[in-house]
């Protein structure tokens, strides 16, 4: 059995000391993902596995096995952007670009979790059973993605934007 | 990363198989947030490498009206669940605190609680001296930059602290480690688990090589549902931490009935302030009490050049997180 990326079935490396970040990068060529730190500090790496955000830089790819993993070049139809991908455009959420597939990778990941109610440290009440789509909780919620230009603010922007439709009055501040 | 051979077990049993038949040289590998870092570099040099993360990921009621944590239950999981969340909710938080979503998606309870320390001249291997990383090699923390340090329980050997949130949680809640190896199955109360650095630094806790933690299992704790983390850090998110406390009291007629306490960032292992505790029981729920108990608890603490703050930081935080689950009373 192999891994599947972005809908494609794929062998797994023979070496086990090869992480997922590696195996997508030099071994499938899916250069989007980014290497950071590769000591899991950062989040540049993050990728989704079966819908979950994780960093692939310290995940061994062998450990995957049978998984679908979705990068930053799996997130958008052919041709077509993520709607993410168009507000980060719009709202300057990034400069350089380097942590961008990470944070938008991440930011898709996060929402599904809003979505299942999973708490965050600062959701007031842990027994709610609907998180507000607050600036608090998106940054805290992205805090595992930093951003050395800091366009931070554009980011969370991007995601507020993009899923206001889920959003309760608080996102609207 | 040096070579190693990799295996997947179905269940513990072949876990225990698979790594005996490696000597010392095998590894079990869950979420790999730590494992594979220092794989990386090459602090840690397994031969072998047996994936645990086909273990028990459930969480279950027991009998006793406690829940029993399957080890590969991921943290975010553990955090999100639902009994976890109303009837231990200082677990939950202290979960919450730590790491990021992404590491918390990944990393596992048994792997949380065997994570190693963060101490930087641990890793600086190219660099620093370290009993824990190669015993006997001495110790270039204690004269160092120190300010994350330990400040209760070190010795001449290592001043390293264990970065878990959860594990102090654990701690507080008076945890049992379900556990098998070369011996068979046995339980270890959590407190038990971590050891104190002593002349052995080298070793974090007291299991055996070969030794799986299969489950976590805690106990019916009815004041454990009011109860709270705190944790105080550089940053307000994914920083490990300077000073955290998992407190839950009980109060009753403005009397103290049930209190538990532990603190995170202070020692090589989850710290039970089992002497606040004791000098709390029975007092009245004041924040005269509350100060008295975290004196007592601090009395024996020990600074190095940098981290002296870390003492009245942690006799503050006990002091507020007792008198916020005390309320108005205090």
């Amino acid at each position: 059995m192999g891994i599947t990326v972005n809908g494609t079935d794929v062998d797994l490396p023979d070496d086990p000391r090869v992480s997922l970040l590696d195996l997508l990068r030099e071994e499938l060529h899916l250069s989007g993902t980014k290497k950071g730190c590769d000591q899991g500090a950062c989040g540049a790496c993050t990728v989704l596995v079966d819908g979950q955000r994780i960093l692939s830089c310290l995940a061994l790819a062998v450990q995957y096995e049978g998984r679908s993993v979705t990068t930053i070049e799996g997130v958008g139809a052919d041709g077509a952007l993520h709607p993410l991908q168009q507000a980060f455009i719009e709202h300057d959420g990034f400069q350089c670009g380097y942590c961008t597939p990470g944070q938008i990778c991440s930011a898709i990941g996060m929402i599904e979790e809003l979505r299942r109610g999973v708490p965050s440290h600062v959701t007031g009440d842990l027994h709610a059973t609907s998180i507000p789509y607050s600036r608090d909780e998106l940054r805290e919620r992205m805090s595992g993605n930093l951003c050395r230009c800091g366009a931070h603010n554009g980011i969370i922007d991007a995601i507020a934007e993009t899923y206001r439709a889920n959003a309760q009055p608080e996102a609207a501040e | 990363m040096t070579p190693f051979t990799y295996s997947q077990a179905a269940d513990a049993d072949a876990a225990v198989r698979l790594a005996g038949g490696q000597q010392a040289g095998a590894r079990y590998l869950g979420g790999g947030t730590n494992l594979v870092d220092l794989m990386r570099e090459t602090i840690e040099r397994p031969t072998a490498l047996v994936d645990v993360t086909g273990l028990s990921d459930r969480i279950t009621e027991t009998d006793g009206g406690g829940l029993l944590i399957g080890a590969a239950v991921r943290n975010t999981a553990l955090a999100e669940h639902r009994l976890v969340r109303s009837r231990y909710p200082m677990l939950a938080r202290a979960i919450l605190a730590g790491a990021s979503p992404q590491i918390r998606n990944m990393a596992t309870v048994a792997g949380n609680i065997l994570q190693r320390t963060r101490c930087a001249y641990f890793y600086d291997q190219a660099g620093s001296r370290c009993n824990k990383r190669e015993p006997g090699q001495g110790c270039d923390a204690i004269d160092g930059f120190n300010r994350m340090h330990a400040i209760l329980g070190a010795s001449p050997s290592c001043v390293a602290t264990h970065p878990s949130d959860m594990c102090v949680a654990l701690a507080a809640l008076d945890a049992t480690v379900h556990l098998t190896g070369a011996q068979g199955e046995r339980r270890l109360p959590f407190a038990d688990l971590h050891r104190l650095p002593g002349d052995e630094p080298d070793r974090d806790t007291v299991l055996q090589p070969g030794d799986l933690i299969t489950a976590v299992e805690l106990p019916a704790l009815p004041p454990a549902a009011r109860s709270a983390y705190r944790k105080v850090r550089d940053r307000s998110s994914y920083a490990f931490a300077l000073v955290s406390v998992a407190a839950a009291l009980t109060v009753e007629n403005g009397a103290v009935t049930d209190v538990r306490l532990a603190l995170g960032g202070v020692a090589h292992k989850p710290w039970r302030a089992s002497q606040a505790e004791q000098a709390l029981r029975g007092q009245p729920a004041t924040e005269a009490a509350f100060q008295a108990a975290a004196a007592a608890e601090l009395a024996e603490a020990t600074p190095l050049r940098d981290n002296a703050f870390k003492i009245e930081l942690a006799q503050r935080v006990i002091v507020a997180v007792l008198g916020e689950l005390a309320g108005d009373g205090a």
